[in-house]
């Protein structure tokens, strides 16, 4: 184990406390250790590792289809129904005129009828919920399944619903708006001529895109969802409604101008996700911390003995991303390669402290809520909770493996993506254990599958990035597209999936209003295809890329053989763009539309029926 | 006394300090220490103000989301650079102002080429100029964006101001001459300007791991039998050091890099001349950019399988160079240079 960090000119007590951990991790020596011979690549943990978990993948979903194909042809063979009612109705027909003699002879020796008032007597009869008045004959066949109705949550603040709905609808226009800017810079990889404009450049326009959808969307919807689960886990009103708006306003000013610098050439370094200039991230992170002020006060005004553990998360969230943001920030220590530590905790904890954390917060409120049934179990989501905390805030450096920064940092950072097996493990535990059972209802709903996807892409893209820190696994996927793909399952496939599962869960609650079943259908299979046709070939590409940079071979070789990747990544991505048009539609369609009178009234209804 | 889950203080202020605890233990102390450990290299610094703001144009323009900056200490790095690099390569970068933070040039993405010697493998500024242009015009594959509005349209052209010579496909209609305007010459001065300097004298550079088998040798590649049997792939060495300029086609660029197709240099039986040019490099015609020399860079046998490769392909028809003829010229101008030094 000390033979792999050979460079290292630690104190002997680090090097100690380092062995002790790997030694827990066990097997970790191939995975720290400087790489041997290329050809073993069968050997190689992390390699194994990122197989084994695209295999389970792959293996569950063509089992899964296995058993809808074995479904369909059991179908086939049993009988089907209406072919056995025309035997019946041949036989009737086919009676001879004795027959029917026999059988209305037998009917008239019944004594008695039933007049069909015993039970109501003579009083007029009301059909308050329409059981018999929405009775329809007219069997049409539905395109898709029928899911499940949403009803209204009569019991919510209006204010409370106002800011939610303000903050949901914020976040979808730069959701719609950042994919479009992504879409773009996507499809210049395909036409790297399409326009020359300075404002619409590529190296513009790329981190315009990534903070647009990080701190745009998904920081808005993040924060707008987690004032509602923090007012009504705490069974209390927002602390203030005032400040919610006040922060509202202070984050989008922060991406309106941010966006602006960025296309007219005022970039912070080029650190990724760090773009912004200070003077407008400074407004972003005031937006933070008056938001954490609402959010600490609503939990310190509860009206529950127990801080629901989806609070845990939600206010961890809050401070961990404040202080993320000073010391992202803070130039004191920001010289020299200084500035590429900072760089790597900078960028790795804004994903795992700030999106993933407060994420899994909501996940925790609206999985149990949208199954009506508890969490499976409180202690494991406490688990995940500070093993998130203790390993994931010492990985940021393994964006900078074999690079000129200390050894020591690296493998740090290598020993504890393996352990964040741990918290991901007993994340995705807890929430499928929670769903177990339910088949029938995740059949039924249109907002569980989304969880359901989200929750899966959480166990397979965490543990695909711990796979991706191991040394030997940095020589294939550093630096190539892979990585590209890697940040799409996460911040996509996890993150956007689980906040649009809890949208669906609860913006139909709040006005009564549901989405067309359809839409949110398609919303759902665009998004899904879409994502899987970005990070696939990505995947297959960038691993190629990096065998031929293994091979030595000659670099335009790389960009050469990318060309059908980037074409399948523009498509991908054209659909995920059209699904989150779907979803913006859908958004209005729950929280804006002016009602329309219709079977949302049934009591009026079915009196005007009678 | 752990009662996490009744005192919302306690829970807010043990995840926030152990958060804070771990990220000065994990981000800032290893960043202080780095930054106060090491002093800037000499000559690493950017010599001056212009290079300074080429560096600016450079991340304004979000170059960094494609082009790192760092040989790792892997052998798969070899071709970015002679020595892994150390965190005194970096130690000159401060902020870049009071508005915006220490440049990240390290990056974290290869889309294009690493860019540590940039400067050193294309020293031509003709070249730079043309690929910030359109990199199309230069480098028929590229992906890379063209920046047309870091040149401007002139009616008339004065001796030094650099005039591109873009055919018609990429100037959109454009008649005039195209020369680079003041921040295209800020960042081509930089991108020249990048190379990787020497450790000071008693400092050891850091050894590339290796991990991979003796570089593959292309049997077939040579036309003939016998000692050129043995050379490496020279096709894929023209692609990585020569076609830039020369380009695929071995037809150069008109009024910027000349052609190998048919040209008497590559063609001559005698092959003295463009061995030469090869090993020193160029800067005898007016009318083409210099060319770089690959002496120090490339092996014997890796400059004879250029040579041969180019006087067998687009219709050129030489016989082949051996390993051991390039290393004769080599010492030959090796003795030369002696001699006009002790003179």
């Amino acid at each position: 184990m000390t033979n792999s960090m050979k460079n290292s000119t630690t104190p002997v007590k680090r090097v100690a406390l380092l062995t002790a951990i790997a030694g827990l991790i066990g097997q970790a020596s191939p995975v720290l250790s400087q790489p041997t011979a290329a050809t073993d690549v069968w050997s190689q943990p992390g390699i194994i590792g990122m197989v084994a978990v695209l295999l389970l993948v792959v293996v569950s979903v063509a089992l899964l289809a296995i058993v809808r194909l074995g479904r369909v042809v059991q179908q086939l063979s049993t009988q089907p129904d209406d072919e056995r009612e025309q035997e019946f109705d041949e036989t009737v027909a086919n009676l001879t005129p004795a027959q029917l003699a026999l059988i209305l002879e037998r009917r008239n020796a019944v004594a008695t009828y039933l007049s069909g008032d015993e039970l109501a007597g003579d009083g007029y009869a009301h059909d308050e919920l329409g059981l018999v008045s929405h009775v329809t004959t007219d069997m049409h066949a539905p395109l898709v399944a029928e899911k499940k109705r949403t009803f209204r949550s009569s019991d919510v603040d209006p204010k409370l619903i106002q800011l939610v709905s303000a903050y949901l609808l914020c976040a979808t226009f730069w959701l719609v708006f950042g994919t479009l800017v992504g879409w773009y810079v996507g499809v210049k990889f395909v036409r790297p001529d399409v326009d020359h404009l300075e404002w619409l450049s590529f190296g513009r326009l790329r981190p315009v895109h990534t903070n647009m959808v990080f701190w745009g969307w998904t920081s808005l919807a993040m924060l707008g969802l987690g004032y509602f689960v923090v007012a009504r886990t705490g069974n209390t009103r927002l602390f203030s409604y005032r400040l919610g708006w006040v922060s509202l306003l202070l984050i989008n000013v922060s991406v309106i101008i941010g966006s602006i610098c960025l296309v007219a050439g005022i970039n912070n370094g080029g650190g990724e996700y760090r773009e912004y200039v200070w003077p407008v991230m400074i407004l972003f992170a005031i937006g933070l911390i008056i938001a954490f002020v609402n959010f600490y006060q609503t939990v310190a005004q509860r009206s529950t003995g127990e801080i629901y553990i989806s609070n845990w998360y939600l206010l961890a969230g809050l401070v961990w991303a404040i202080t993320l943001s000073v010391i992202g920030y803070l130039p004191f220590y920001q010289n020299g390669l200084g500035e590429t530590v900072i760089q790597g905790y900078y960028m790795h904890m804004g994903v795992g402290m700030w999106f993933m954390t407060f994420t899994l917060g909501l996940v925790y409120y609206f999985l149990p809520m949208s199954l009506n049934k508890p969490i499976y179990s409180y202690s494991l989501g406490v688990l995940a909770f500070w093993t998130q905390l203790l390993f994931y805030s010492l990985i940021g450096t393994h964006h900078y493996v074999f690079s000129p920064l200390e050894w020591w940092l690296q493998t740090i950072a290598i020993v504890f993506s393996a352990g964040m097996f741990i918290p991901v493990l007993a994340g995705t535990t807890n929430f499928l254990m929670t769903l177990k059972g339910s088949g029938k209802h995740i059949a039924d709903s249109y907002s569980l599958p989304f969880l359901l996807v989200g929750i899966l892409f959480y166990f397979v893209g965490s543990v695909q990035g711990s796979m991706q820190a191991f040394r030997f696994t940095n020589l294939v996927w550093h630096f190539t597209d892979f990585n590209v793909a890697h940040s799409h399952i996460t911040m996509y496939g996890i993150v956007a999936f689980l906040l649009w599962g809890c949208i669906y869960t609860v913006a139909p609650r709040f006005l009564g209003r549901e989405p067309k079943q359809l839409l949110v259908g398609v919303h759902f299979w665009l998004a899904l295809i879409g994502l899987l046709a970005y990070v696939v070939p990505l995947m297959v590409g960038g691993t190629l890329k990096g065998l031929s940079w293994m091979a030595d071979k000659p670099f335009l070789e790389s960009v050469v053989l990318m060309a059908p990747f980037w074409l399948w990544r523009a498509i991908g991505g054209t659909l995920m763009l059209l699904s989150h048009f779907v979803f913006a539609y859908n958004l209005y369609d729950m929280l804006l539309r002016k009602p329309v009178v219709r079977t949302s009234l049934p009591r009026l209804t079915s009196l005007t029926h009678v | 006394m752990f009662d996490f889950h009744k005192n919302h203080r306690l829970l807010v202020g043990t995840a926030g300090g152990i958060f804070l605890f771990l990220s000065l233990l994990i981000a800032v102390k290893p960043a202080y220490t780095v930054q106060e450990n090491n002093a800037p290299l000499p000559g690493s610094l950017p010599a001056n103000a212009e290079i300074r703001a080429g560096m600016n144009v450079f991340i304004e323009e979000g170059c960094v989301a494609c082009h790192t900056q760092q040989v790792r200490n892997i052998d798969m790095d070899k071709m970015w650079g002679g020595r892994p690099g150390i965190p005194a390569d970096y130690a000159w970068r401060q902020r870049i102002d009071n508005l915006r933070a220490t440049p990240s040039t390290l990056g974290t993405e290869r889309t294009g080429p690493d860019l540590t010697e940039i400067g050193e493998r294309q020293p031509s500024e003709t070249w730079h100029y043309l690929h910030l242009f359109n990199p199309r015009t230069v480098v028929k594959e590229s992906i890379m964006p063209a920046h047309p509005w870091l040149f401007r349209s002139v009616a008339s052209v004065g001796q030094y101001d650099n005039e591109l010579t873009v055919s018609d496909e990429y100037r959109a209609g454009d008649r005039g001459h195209i020369v680079p305007t003041e921040k295209a010459r800020q960042l081509v001065a930089y991108l020249v300007s990048l190379k990787q300097v020497d450790l000071p004298d008693g400092t050891t550079a850091p050894a590339f791991i290796e991990y991979k088998k003796a570089p593959p040798t292309v049997a077939a590649n040579a036309p003939g039998p016998g000692a050129a049997a043995a050379l490496p792939d020279g096709a894929a060495l023209y692609t990585t050091h020569c076609q830039a300029c020369h380009q695929a086609n071995g037809e150069g660029l008109k009024g910027a890099f000349p052609p190998l197709k048919g040209s008497a240099v590559v063609n001559d039986a005698n092959a003295e001349l463009l061995a030469q040019i090869i090993l020193q490099g160029y800067n005898a015609r007016e009318e083409y950019a210099v060319m770089p020399a690959f002496g120090a860079k490339l092996s014997d046998s890796e400059i004879a399988a250029i040579a041969t490769h180019e006087r067998s392909s687009w219709g050129n028809k030489a016989a082949p160079l051996t390993a051991d003829f390039v290393k004769k010229i080599r010492e030959t101008i090796k003795t030369e240079t002696t001699a006009t030094t002790a003179r």
